[in-house]
């Protein structure tokens, strides 16, 4: 069995003689030779990927103002920065919002405007002490003029990412991109065969410590990633890096519809071939490396697995769903990548790059928990009327008025023989059918594309839908979408004003 | 020239293309089309001389009608070739080449708009 010492490699980097192949290049090195003759013929397979990556950010120390300020707020191109850190230190975070731009710009763009050199805005305020009597302060700067500008991303490069499709009948604008309805489309994440913690699972050379490229630069892996979850392959890192020695190549701000900024980042990882075992390792493929396919119609955090799918399947542009076949979207540049896994290893063969074993290695065995939640979130069920009043299509509209006057509801759903929901008609249906002198049937006046809601889902999901969809009730149905209740804006206002939230 | 037709829900039931084509004996010549309750959609070409009349037969009933000869545009700096745009492109403007460079066919745009609401990077417009 062959094995390798790191000084073994480093030795061949500083007398040039070093193998360095990427991620890509290992695939089929291992499948036309052998795990044993690739350990010894490779020394370095070097990882790279470029994404949205939105748990990005920055520490900046902006040095010492006269009169002195202690900082308790502070805006960067009317971006805030959280400041509870002494004086003069805040962290700018990727998917903070402008003030006054909102979803166009966010913390992902100052941080993108500062590598690119360009000067930016800031607004401090206070509230005075006798060390710091300054109270506000307004001045304009590059990033030459901070003291230090350090990106500090407490969750990158995750392993693998989950796949979205959207199963319900309206477009959703999330941090997965546009989704189309009725599963039109699918969007993924992640570079596959040439992700960094897909090359090494076991987390045998990547931890605290590892030198990686960040952004364009010499970084480090400083440990685990926030939500790292290695028991389902959903490992993360967090990562640290000089952002005044970066490029705007390799770090772009982004904004999704709907959703807000996010950070796309470069990160290249060199994986040392110390053995066997770590060379086998990074002969993984796009078609060995499993992900879920997760529907984002249900908005809740328990999203259900529509199935499982290959980054191989992903890449080929087209999957099957249920029998359909789906185009497929990458929101991460697998272009991008391979330029990194390609520049780390031209970077490690020139010398300019050295390996570094960790000090300490990725945890193995970090569980990712949901939020334990202290107050009970009601749900549709606990606060619809169940009292419902139905009406049938053949109905006539005079019936309908007739309901609407002696129930009290401003809204009856149309169910056919065996109640199920096919329409709603309302007050206003009526009103505007009796207007234009054009009443007969309840089928011929109610709306067909009835917004619903379940017993089982949040009472703040309801409200979001009511929202959205500018609907002032939702008919609450159950699976076989027979009509079960009805939820009001009324019963929603009346709900929060028990509670004293208002 | 290439037209879209868009037709909102309260009109989509009415024969409006048929009338449009009677009333001004235009040869519409439609490539794509998409109906349903809440909308429709058509792609059609037309001759030059034409349109005029057509535009304003179809306008008069309702109908939106744009011309499209400015089709969808890249910023190459701003693209990071993800191909997000990819997948919601009702007309599969965006592919892939074998490098993994985002391939561009304007000539197959119908100025829908939807790859730019898609697009994280803001890299794709419409506007001349």
């Amino acid at each position: 069995m062959v094995k390798k010492s790191i000084h073994d490699i480093n030795r061949k980097i500083e007398e040039g003689n070093v193998r360095v192949v990427t991620a890509e290049e290992m695939v089929d090195i291992v499948k036309v030779t052998s795990v044993s003759e690739a350990t010894k013929e490779v020394d370095v397979v070097t990882t790279g990927t470029f994404g949205a990556m939105c748990s990005s950010g920055a520490w900046l120390n902006f040095g010492h103002s006269d009169p002195p300020i202690k900082m308790k707020k502070v805006w960067l191109n009317d971006v805030e920065a959280y400041t509870g850190v002494a004086a003069i230190d805040a962290y700018i975070g990727a998917t903070q919002l402008s003030d006054s731009m909102g979803i166009e710009y966010g913390g992902a763009h100052v941080i993108e405007d500062l590598i690119r050199g360009k000067s930016v805005d800031v607004h401090a305020t206070s509230y005075g002490t006798d060390c710091y009597p300054r109270k506000m302060l307004n001045t304009t700067l590059t990033i030459d003029d901070l003291n230090q500008a350090i990106m500090q991303n407490p969750r990158n490069a995750y392993q693998k990412y989950n796949v979205a499709t959207n199963s319900s009948n309206t477009t959703l604008k999330t941090y997965m991109g546009i989704l189309l309805p009725n599963n039109g489309n699918v969007t993924y994440s992640g570079a596959g065969v040439l992700s960094p913690l897909s090359n090494d699972p076991n987390y045998e050379t990547i931890g605290t410590g590892t030198r990686i490229l960040l952004g364009g630069s010499q970084g480090y892996v400083t440990g685990i990633g926030t939500q790292h979850s290695p028991e389902t392959n959903f490992g993360t890192m967090m990562v640290q890096g000089d952002m005044k020695r970066m490029s705007p190549e390799y770090v772009k701000a982004a904004s999704f519809e709907g959703y807000g900024t996010s950070l796309y980042v470069g990160i290249g990882v060199p994986i040392p071939i110390l053995n066997e075992d770590i060379a086998r390792a990074t002969a993984v493929s796009d078609d060995d490396i499993v992900t879920n396919i997760l529907d984002y119609g249900v908005p809740s955090r328990n999203r259900p697995t529509i199935r499982q799918v290959t980054y191989g399947e992903l890449r080929s542009g087209m999957i099957d769903i249920a029998g359909k076949e789906v185009p497929t979207s990458s929101l991460s540049s697998f272009k991008k990548s391979r330029q990194i896994a390609s520049e780390l290893k031209e970077s490690i063969i020139q010398g300019d790059f050295n390996l570094t074993l960790p000090v300490e290695r990725l945890s193995s065995k970090t569980v990712n928990r949901p939020m334990k939640q202290t107050s009970v979130n009601p749900l549709v069920g606990d606060i619809m009327s169940e009292s419902v009043v139905t009406i049938k299509e053949n109905a006539s509209t005079y019936e309908a008025a007739n309901k609407i006057m002696t129930c009290s509801f401003n809204h009856l759903p149309v169910v056919s023989d065996k109640n199920i929901l096919t329409g709603i008609v309302t007050a206003w249906d009526i009103s505007k059918a009796v207007a234009k002198k054009e009443f007969d049937f309840v089928g011929n006046i109610m709306t067909r594309n009835v917004i619903t809601a379940t017993p089982n889902e949040p009472i703040d999901i309801a409200a979001y839908r009511l929202d959205q969809n500018l609907v002032s009730a939702l008919p609450v149905i159950d699976d076989k979408r027979n009509v079960v209740g009805i939820i009001t804006s009324d019963d929603i206002s009346k709900l929060l004003a028990r509670r004293g939230n208002l | 020239m290439k037209i879209r037709i868009d037709i909102s829900s309260d009109i989509v039931g009415k024969p409006i293309v048929a009338e449009s084509i009677v009333e001004t004996g235009a040869l519409l010549n439609i490539s794509q089309a998409h109906l349903d309750s809440t909308r429709g959609e058509l792609v059609a070409d037309i001759e030059n001389e034409k349109y005029t009349d057509i535009n304003k037969a179809l306008t008069k009933r309702g109908a939106k009608v744009t011309v499209l000869d400015t089709p969808i545009i890249r910023d190459e700096d701003e693209c990071i070739e993800c191909g997000a745009c990819i997948s919601v492109c009702p007309v599969d403007v965006f592919s892939f080449e074998a490098d993994w460079s985002l391939k561009v066919e304007q000539e197959k745009c119908i100025q829908c708009g939807t790859c730019i609401q898609m697009c994280p990077h803001n890299a794709l417009s419409l506007e001349r």
